[in-house]
């Protein structure tokens, strides 16, 4: 199917291209510090509505009466050019907004999965979730103050990560350290396609 | 023009006091778009067939969808624009698509992931930021 078409009209602007990157982790991971921090904008939020009706169904037309929850979901962008755009979308943290993420990740570049190592185990479902679907991912194991720190080798053990997967230290407040799990994270989706991104 | 009288807001609607519509009030009660699926970075631009049209039969919201798109904008980015959630947003736009007056870009899917050297420029953006 080939239905991507980026019309080249008469009349500018053109549309940017847009990549999506995941931001996933346990609840208080640090998942909105770091969209906040790398993004460009204001902190963004919107909501996705999910109805009674709407989950698990596509046949749906007409009105519907169901109860509706709304489900907050924090983005941000990072503008790198014209033609290219970084959506960051944080993955809501409950267990029964899967399905969510199944359109999150549609199309994602990739996900950052933030590990706090006070809870370890929270960010297991994320990196099964990437895991099982073949999405690249990066785990970055957020530095909180006063956390115990482990050595990597210890978190990645615990995690039981593959040995390709990247795993680094971050500081999801700091936009520096923030912005090198995102580097590690595109390097890691280009060696995993065999075309390793030279440096400059 | 959005017809909205000075002075007939009431103090206890501020934004604590959370949505006084129901999300889908708006939308008639529709929670799927009449046609297409709109990625939340599908990028939504206005067609000529906006342009200074009158849009009779149009809501509010959607004509400050078309103003907004005036520029190619993602959808998700039109949401928090109009502090809308995305599922209302998606069916707003599904009425403007079916008159014509957007078009949709939808992005690349993960089978035509990009090539080397858009991966190249990302890294190097990332890194002057």
């Amino acid at each position: 199917m080939d239905s991507v078409r980026y019309d080249r009209e008469a009349a500018p602007p053109p549309v940017p291209l847009a990549l999506k990157i995941l931001i996933a982790g346990g609840f208080g991971a640090g998942k909105t510090t770091l969209v906040s921090s790398l993004s460009e904008v204001r902190p963004l939020q919107t909501e996705e509505v999910l109805t009674g009706a709407g989950v698990g169904t596509d046949d749906v037309s007409g009105v519907e009466g169901k109860a509706t929850t709304t489900v907050a979901m924090d983005f941000g962008r990072i503008t790198i050019n014209d033609d290219l755009q970084v959506y960051l979308f944080g993955t809501p943290g409950q267990d029964r907004f899967w399905f969510l993420w199944d359109e999150l990740a549609f199309g994602a570049l990739g996900a950052v999965v933030l590990a706090d190592t006070r809870r370890l185990a929270d960010c297991f479902p994320s990196i099964d979730y990437f895991e099982e679907r073949g999405i690249p991912f990066v785990v970055g194991v957020n530095c909180f103050d006063g956390s115990r720190r482990f050595s990597l080798e210890a978190v990645r053990d615990a995690l039981d990560l593959d040995p390709d997967v990247p795993l680094v230290l971050c500081d999801a407040r700091d936009r520096q350290s923030g912005k090198l799990v995102l580097i590690e994270l595109v390097e890691h989706v280009a060696r995993q396609r065999g075309e390793p991104v030279p440096v400059g | 023009m959005r017809a909205e009288a000075p002075g007939a807001r009431h103090e206890w609607l501020d934004a604590a006091a959370g949505p006084v519509v129901r999300p889908y009030t708006l939308t008639g009660g529709r929670v799927r778009p009449p046609v297409g699926g709109f990625d939340l970075v599908a990028f939504v631009r206005a067609t000529t067939v906006a342009d200074g049209a009158g849009l009779p039969g149009l809501q509010p919201e959607h004509r400050r969808l078309v103003e907004l798109a005036r520029r190619p904008a993602a959808l998700a980015d039109l949401a928090a624009d109009l502090n809308l959630a995305v599922g209302v947003v998606r069916v707003l736009l599904g009425d403007l698509l079916a008159r014509g007056l957007v078009a949709v870009h939808q992005p690349p899917t993960a089978a035509h992931l990009p090539d080397d050297n858009i991966l190249k420029a990302v890294v190097n953006g990332l890194r002057a930021l």
